[in-house]
């Protein structure tokens, strides 16, 4: 089908509204001219609801999503975002409250921030969970800013390095950065764990804490997690815990038992609220008792059988305004309920029984980065054995053609043409089954007709587009000329 | 086994067989054998059925603003949002993406992200805008950090006292670890001009907001001579509604524009998940923490939408990046997309219109009532203070009692204002709601 749709500003006639608005039904104020907007709004359309309605419903047609296809995305967590999730969320007593009402006004509300709390810590063995954070990144940025507080609130102001492993995600550097930290890189051995011996070199009297992601962005669980929690403590640094791949360890181990002292979850990967095209998410973040005087606030406690929030003594302070992404807590909560202890436990078996499935059934022709048994994700290599010319970036695109979105690629950075694959445990045996042949297929093409792999994807919506061109002179927003420039060249 | 999982038991052991192990137990062999299968003490499951009657019972224990007549802002407003928003945000094809890696097959965020870029820019006259902040605070604390680093040595920043309090708190949050002075608002009482007089040539950023938190619209024209003539960046936060009418942060000339999408098409949620709307100068561009979408062409010349300048971002400049800011408020900026499109030019000054006329019809009759005083701060959009003759804890509870949900209380952050309540009216409240709190607060 075609579904090409002009940018929405081709759609504006001088005249056309899209919403019914009533008549202000009171007595006229004169408006202060001098205050006044000279533009008439000249940069916005004028568009009917009809036409708003089709236009985003065509373009809408033009995204791949969970709902119609596998989205293997590795450390993305791309797993079935239940239906209720999104009738409990718009619920009048949940969208449409207030987020400065009196306490006693929305007592149901903190009731289910206060149980989703309790019910976090409890999964991952944390004392005190604070749910602000709205994404993973900024649960990153708490944590760093309580390692920073609770060392300079000791006394400790000699400590001015984060240690992050090589394969950590980009986010952690760029946290530690913004919180005023050098960052210390450190070496993976053979088996894909934090090298041990490079760890022990690097750390020492100047290191605030170590950001680790466990199971790591290789899908390993790292069989050395304490011993290094050891070394990094004995150090008198800090364990922070990057929880993105939380989903292959629900009830199957507890952070806080292995030696991590805070860690933030994604509560938009590991418990399905939706991602959104990119959001929003929510970075709750969970701590041992020793570190919660320093969380950010507001957090909900139980009182003489009321609800109220607090904000922690030494609090690093808030990170957004009002309380958090409340709207996520109700999706994640509903999530918890629903599957109890042993529902989580059986999301981790299966999310790692169909990664690794996937990993034996494929590392035949794909190297797998680490050969051992994987975690909820397996790391590959887009190398094919008798086609030079064809890379990962190729393999990707051309699963497309066969209706799959493609892995993550290109991440891990510590891993040459890799190929990340995160099936999550929602995916049936057919499905997996299906990018097996797939994935088979076009190790075949590579090799006799590469040329298949460098013109994918055919099929989707647009050809492969010109990035060099869209950052060499960018275009922003709307503007007619440069469009009309870009298009006839 | 729960019903979100799809696959059978004699398909399990067929898996298992194929990997080579002979219970799921095995593959988790690198967790330590102490600590594996630990006890999850949680509430017992609930089926569909059940876990929706626990929450119409958690939500009907709230008061919303859908069964009670609602006058609090303060950062967050209750607006009418058309039928058309939700209906388009439910579309699986957008809500169970995510971030646009694979531009081929994502077209559909690229090009909203594209037309909320375009659509912001056209409200705030700003060069570009991205959809990458969570909320008005955040993306007011980037601002400040971006202008940090865009003016080099100086590392002072100014800031008014009537900026949201709370986005004031985020602000410090931000750069504690930063090396940075913030200074302006130590005392509440101090003015926009009082503040600015502390920009230096040391300062990089002074940071005002207009609509103030208080409601008060300002000038900003001359101000922004003065912090510019300083050598400083001005960053303007403002309201997207207030937008409709007035002056605007291109028109005044701001540096940084920032504001809570939240009004524009998405609902309060206590407070999340909302969208903060970031835009700069085209001269700040290279420097913006977020993601960016741009316009290309494919293999066959078609149109098409990328990520762009992607080099200041973590996932390639790691510690050197603008900012951690992994990814966007996709959703929110869709909301507020589709928001502003159904509104438009004609709808968008008349919901500021509403506000605007409403807000002062009934900042005129509280003004009558004996014992309250309706401050003069100057001109006002849709919120304004009133000063009180009890503590307003006492007033909002009895309103509530008859069916209303009160102003702000503004005696905490700003004690000089005595028993003061900060009221909201917006299109949401008509004249018989307006005439009701009038009649209450009177008896």
């Amino acid at each position: 089908m075609h579904t090409y749709e002009p940018p929405i500003f081709e759609l504006s006639s001088p005249g056309k509204i899209g919403a019914a608005l009533p008549d202000a039904g009171v007595p006229e104020t004169e408006l202060p001219a001098h205050l006044l907007r000279d533009d008439d709004l000249a940069g916005l359309p004028e568009i009917s609801e009809t036409e708003v309605v089709r236009h985003f419903t065509r373009i809408s047609q033009r995204n791949f999503c969970i709902d119609t296809g596998m989205y293997p995305l590795g450390s993305c967590t791309m797993k079935y975002n239940p239906k209720i999730h999104e009738d409990a969320a718009r619920l009048p007593g949940f969208a449409f409250i207030h987020p400065l009402q009196a306490e006693e006004t929305v007592q149901g509300a903190l009731q289910l921030t206060y149980e989703l709390q309790d019910i976090l810590a409890e999964i991952s063995g944390f004392d005190q969970v604070c749910l602000q954070p709205a994404a993973g990144a900024q649960g990153e940025f708490a944590g760093i800013l309580v390692f920073r507080a609770y060392h300079l609130d000791r006394g400790d102001d000699q400590r001015d390095e984060v240690l992050c492993p090589n394969s950590a995600h980009g986010t952690n550097p760029a946290t530690a950065a913004m919180v005023g930290f050098k960052v210390v890189e450190i070496a993976t051995d053979s088996r894909g764990n934090v090298d041990l011996a490079d760890l022990r070199a690097k750390v020492g009297p100047r290191t605030a804490g170590l950001m680790l992601t466990n199971p790591n962005t290789l899908g390993l669980f790292d069989e050395h997690v304490h011993e290094v929690a050891k070394i990094v403590h004995e150090a008198g640094g800090l364990m922070y815990g990057d929880g993105a791949n939380f989903n292959a360890i629900l009830g199957i181990v507890k952070p806080g038992d292995v030696g991590f002292d805070f860690m933030h979850y994604n509560l938009h990967k590991t418990f399905t609220t939706p991602h959104g095209g990119g959001g929003p998410g929510c970075g709750a973040v969970g701590c041992k008792d020793f570190l919660a005087d320093y969380l950010p606030g507001p957090i909900v406690a139980l009182k003489d059988g009321q609800y109220t929030r607090h904000t922690p003594a030494k609090s690093i302070g808030r990170l957004k305004a009002f309380k958090g992404n409340f709207g996520m807590f109700v999706r994640a909560y509903t999530y918890i309920r629903m599957l109890s202890a042993a529902g989580l436990r059986s999301v981790s078996e299966h999310a790692v029984l169909n990664a690794n499935y996937l990993r034996v059934k494929l590392d035949k022709i794909y190297p797998v980065a680490y050969d051992r048994t994987c975690m909820h994700e397996v790391v590959l290599q887009g190398k094919i054995k008798g086609a030079p010319s064809v890379h990962t970036l190729d393999i990707a695109k051309r699963l497309i053609d066969f209706g799959f979105h493609p892995p993550t690629v290109y991440f891990p950075i510590s891993v040459a043409e890799s190929i990340m694959i995160e099936p999550t445990e929602t995916e049936s045996k057919r499905n997996l089954d299906a990018f097996i042949d797939a994935m088979k297929q076009i190790a075949l093409e590579a090799v006799e007709s590469p040329e298949l792999l460098h013109a994918a994807p055919t099929t989707a919506p647009v050809r492969r587009l010109d990035e060099a061109t869209a950052a060499r002179r960018p275009i922003l927003k709307y503007d007619q000329a440069a469009i009309a420039a870009l298009l006839s060249k | 086994m729960s019903h979100y999982i799809s696959i059978t038991e004699s398909e399990r052991a067929e898996m298992l067989k194929a990997i080579g192990v002979a219970d799921v137990a095995d593959l988790f062999v690198d967790v330590p054998a102490d600590l594996r299968f630990p006890t999850l003490d949680l509430p017992a499951a609930l089926a569909e059925g059940e876990m929706a009657r626990e929450l119409r019972r958690l939500s009907s224990k709230n008061s919303d603003v859908l069964n009670y007549s609602c006058f609090l802002g303060a950062g967050a407003y209750n607006h009418f949002i058309p039928a058309a928003v939700d209906s388009l945000l439910r579309r699986s094809e957008f809500y169970t993406a995510y971030t646009p890696y694979q531009p081929e097959i994502s077209q559909g965020t690229l090009q909203a992200i594209f037309e909320y870029q375009s659509l912001m820019c056209g409200l705030l006259q700003m060069d570009a805008a991205n959809a990458s902040h969570y909320d008005g605070a955040t993306a007011m604390a980037e601002g400040a950090i971006m202008a940090i680093n865009a003016t080099r040595n100086r590392r002072k920043i100014v800031v008014a006292p009537s900026v949201h309090p709370q986005y004031r708190g985020v602000l410090r949050s931000y750069t504690q670890g930063l090396g940075v002075t913030i200074t302006g608002d130590e005392n509440p009482a101090a003015s926009v001009a009082d503040a600015a007089a502390l920009v230096d040539n040391e300062t990089a950023v002074f940071i005002v907001q207009s609509p103030d938190f208080l409601g008060v619209l300002h000038d900003l024209k001359p101000v922004a001579e003065q912090i510019h003539a300083a050598g400083a960046l001005l960053l303007m936060v403002t309201n997207p509604i207030a937008l409709g009418l007035f002056q605007t942060p291109g028109m005044v000339g701001a540096d940084i524009a920032v504001m809570e999408g939240q009004p524009l098409g998405i609902p309060l949620s206590f407070g999340g998940p909302y969208v903060g709307v970031f835009s700069c100068t085209e001269k700040l561009l290279r420097r913006m923490a977020g993601r960016l979408v741009g316009v290309t062409t494919d293999l066959n010349g078609q149109l098409g939408y990328v990520l762009t300048l992607q080099t200041r971002e973590q996932h390639i400049r790691r510690e050197k990046a603008t900012s951690n800011i992994c990814t966007n408020q996709g959703l929110m900026a869709l909301a507020a997309t589709i928001y502003t499109s159904l509104m438009g030019k004609t709808g968008l000054r008349k919901v500021a219109e509403l506000c605007y006329q409403r807000a002062h019809y009934a900042a005129k009759a509280i003004g009558q009532l004996d014992g309250y005083e309706v401050l003069e701060q100057g001109p006002f959009f849709h919120e304004f203070v009133v000063r009180c003759p009890r503590p307003v804890a006492e007033i909002t509870q009895a309103l509530h009692a008859q069916g209303i949900i009160g102003g702000y209380d503004v005696s905490k952050d700003y004690p000089h204002l005595g028993n003061a309540m900060l009221i909201c009216v917006t299109e949401q409240n008509t004249k018989n709601d307006i005439d009701h709190l009038v009649a209450v607060l009177g008896g």
